[in-house]
């Protein structure tokens, strides 16, 4: 372990960006603001590799860097410093966040430069914020420090989902984002205090020091029950069952917020955080297979949904949730350093994926809604071709990052002896397929789009079509134009990240070695400098030679299940459109209740919403406020209004009924004290 | 040889009587010379006193008292002529409206 005062200064550049942008971003033009606000995370991308490069020159063994910056809480004998620290499992999350971040930031610069100099600047202003608050979130040491990332990332979340707030929709997803998430943090926040009257301490260090020994939990106990509060923490920031439903509805934000908070790094903190307490999870087994079973179920149903949704962002966002199922099943069935391949991969593809799907509404004005859109394959050339590889990275092809990620959390799932999750990991591959290329077919094939013919915006769909700036230089006519120099940069350097960032992780079996897999592995152990070896016990790759053909045959189902995905999705929406059509309507109750989601969004209403609402109005409103607590203001008051009432009949205006009862007061008081 | 006790209790006598002039009386000016016979039957227990004890306190008391109810009766002769100058009554029960 090496102390190195550079870590701080990661978190806080983006911090500065979002200072200066705060207090002067209104009176800044929108080339100020904007490279003001890349500059910071391309520079904290810059420092964060520099660490890295300093983390990797170090045995592997001891390879962590840590800063305590001062001593936050002190009480008694419980002290909480603020430290980072930076391991290996750290490290590859930086990187995605500068690096995905810088890419997002440069992008958005051309995305949103239709807003105002005031709302451009506000936008960077919550951006760089976000970047700051996801860098602590990963590079703190202990659970508090964590916390306060966690809590910070929710709250960019609100107020980007919320950004364009005078449109209602907007600003109703950023609010259920925020409730939805508070359920999660509550168990979230219980789950740290347990860990804390368990173990006396919040450090993650310390916490595995402490359970390592320990045997395994064999029944449900505290390590349980701790543990699953905090999967619940992670089903709420992460998008699981039950608590996904915010992150479609977070599609209202910016299309680049969408790919930077709602798939690249956000909701993938919930992913981090169970890497981070691996040693932590790993004993209690239970926990562990719930989490595996939620994750391969929200993956599934989430791939279901995805597979007739119309809208693209959608499509995308209920894609998220299915890959974010994944990574939650990798780390259920303890492969965690496949998890965490998982969601370096997907944050590659599928911010390539939103990025390039807000190229598509950027060059058609608003446009959302897969129907209206087809053959943009030759006006949009740049967002055709990088689509094309994210598309491909996802859908599990072979050769490209999604397949090396996917297939070793299906390998492990399998080598576990969790086969029925795998194989529903394996049709899910399929429908992922089918969706992705539904999508792409849609949109870039096939016939050119009604929005793209009319070539003007729709009157529905984003507000960005409200602030439609790209009428004025043809004149009032919109034509369709591809990305703009800096998205297509964006859009480009994710698009060689989603083909190549698999290579990473090339499994024996297909003659690599895996560097990221060993470089993860002491971050999932007790304690690396005490562990001789820092191989992963539950990690498949280290089988014998017998398992390669098992893994070899594994590889090739995922392949043929891709391929197939690939296959549907072109004889359907491609070959033949109308085919499409009558298995809609052959199936017409199946596709509703696709279409409606399961309807999920309407029981969630009626079996907590509305109760809630009908005993907050009836209940405590109208029962307890009104009744209880202004009935005892009001009869407070109306008691001595009535008791005055038959009070000031005293005031006769008689001075002889003054007199004598003067007189008798005197009478009365001499009497008393005469006689006592 | 007249007690103390004599004196008081003619005192007391003259103070009812006064008081009952008060209460059931009529007339302004009448209630107003109910009111001096109420202070002189005070002023006589005053001076009964001083003479039982010996000492002049009660004497002087009775100086201030009599002063204090000249000014009295003249500020009270006052206000019944303007009451009367604006009812045409001494009646104390014509002058009730200063109440609820």
């Amino acid at each position: 372990m090496v102390n190195s005062p550079l870590l701080l200064v990661v978190p806080l550049l983006p911090f500065l960006g979002y200072a200066v942008n705060l207090f002067l971003g209104r009176r800044l033009p929108k080339a100020v603001s904007g490279t003001l606000a890349c500059a910071v995370v391309v520079a904290s991308f810059g420092v964060a590799l520099d660490l890295v490069l300093t983390l990797v020159s170090l045995p592997p063994a001891s390879r962590a860097l840590e800063q305590t910056v001062y001593t936050w809480i002190a009480s008694g004998d419980f002290s909480l410093p603020l430290t980072l620290r930076l391991d290996p499992l750290a490290a590859v999350m930086i990187l995605i966040i500068t690096g995905i971040g810088s890419l997002i930031h440069i992008y958005s610069t051309a995305y949103m430069h239709e807003e105002t100099d005031a709302e451009y600047a506000r936008y960077f202003c919550y951006l760089n914020l976000f970047v700051a608050f996801m860098l602590l979130l990963v590079l703190g040491a202990n659970f508090l420090v964590m916390f306060v990332g966690w809590e910070g990332v929710g709250l960019c979340s609100y107020l980007l989902i919320g950004f364009w707030y005078h449109k209602k929709s907007a600003g109703d997803a950023g609010k259920k984002a925020f409730i939805v998430n508070r359920v999660g943090d509550f168990a979230f926040i219980l789950g740290m205090l347990l860990a804390f009257v368990q173990f006396g301490t919040l450090n993650f260090q310390a916490i595995a020091r402490a359970v390592g020994p320990l045997a395994p939990e064999a029944t449900f106990g505290t390590l349980s029950v701790l543990t699953l509060l905090l999967f619940i923490g992670a089903t709420g920031k992460s998008a699981q069952i039950p608590l996904y439903i915010w992150l479609p509805d977070a599609m209202e934000g910016p299309t680049p917020v969408s790919a930077l908070i709602h798939a690249a790094t956000m909701v993938t903190a919930g992913v981090y955080m169970i890497g981070r307490n691996a040693v932590l999870f790993s004993h209690a087994p239970g926990t562990l297979e719930i989490i595996a079973v939620v994750g391969t179920l929200t993956a599934l149903m989430a791939a279901t949904i995805g597979l007739v949704q119309n809208d693209i962002k959608r499509v995308l966002a209920y894609s998220t949730v299915s890959q974010l199922g994944y990574m939650f099943m990798a780390m259920g069935v303890g492969a965690y350093a496949a998890g965490i391949f998982h969601l370096l991969t997907h944050a590659f593809f599928k911010a390539l994926l939103f990025l390039g799907s807000g190229a598509v509404i950027h060059a058609l004005g608003g446009e959302q809604d897969m129907r209206r859109m087809g053959g943009l394959r030759r006006e949009l050339p740049v967002t055709y071709w990088t689509f094309l590889a994210a598309t491909l990275a996802i859908a599990g092809v072979p050769g490209l990052s999604g397949f090396f990620s996917k297939d070793e959390i299906l390998g492990s799932a399998f080598a576990t002896g969790h086969t029925v999750l795998w194989f529903i990991g394996v049709v899910t591959a399929l429908l992922t397929a089918a969706y992705m290329f539904r999508l792409f077919f849609l949109t870039f094939h096939g016939e050119p789009a009604p929005a793209a013919a009319a070539g003007h915006a729709p009157d529905h769909g984003d507000p960005h079509a409200a602030g439609d700036a790209h009428a004025p230089h043809d004149g009032g006519g919109h034509h369709l134009h591809d990305a703009p120099p800096a998205m297509a940069f964006a859009l480009i350097v994710l698009a060689i990240g989603a083909i190549g960032i698999g290579y990473l992780g090339v499994p024996a079996s297909l003659g690599g070695s895996d560097v990221l897999g060993r470089f993860l592995a002491p971050s999932f152990t007790v304690s690396a400098a005490a562990e001789a070896t820092p191989a992963l016990p539950q990690h498949p790759d280290e089988g014998a030679a017998a398992a390669e053909g098992v893994e070899m045959g594994l590889m090739g189902v995922s392949t043929l299940a891709a391929l197939g995905g690939i296959g549907l999705a072109f004889f359907f929406f491609l070959r033949r459109r109308e085919a499409s059509d009558a298995l809609a309507a052959r199936f017409a109750g199946l596709h509703r209740l696709l279409l409606h989601k399961y309807y999920v969004d309407e029981i969630y209403d009626a079996a907590i919403v509305q109760p809630i609402r009908l005993t907050a109005q009836e209940g405590l409103w109208r029962g307890v406020d009104v009744r209880v607590i202004d009935g005892a203001v009001n009869g407070v008051g109306e008691a001595v209004a009535d008791s005055s009432a038959l009070l000031r009949r005293l005031q006769t205006g008689s001075v002889r009924a003054y007199a004598a009862s003067a007189f008798l007061g005197v009478i009365l008081i001499l009497g008393f004290y005469l006689w006592y | 040889m007249v007690t103390l006790n004599q004196y008081l209790l003619l005192s007391a006598v003259l103070f009812a009587i006064g008081a009952l002039g008060v209460f059931v009386r009529r007339n302004l000016i009448t209630i107003l010379l109910s009111i001096e016979i109420m202070l002189n039957a005070v002023n006589l227990t005053f001076v009964a006193a001083g003479r039982a004890f010996g000492t002049a306190d009660g004497q002087i008391i009775v100086f201030f008292v009599m002063t204090v109810a000249a000014a009295e009766a003249a500020v009270g002769l006052a206000i019944i002529i303007a009451l009367f100058r604006h009812r045409e009554s001494l009646d104390p029960d014509a002058f009730t409206s200063l109440k609820w």
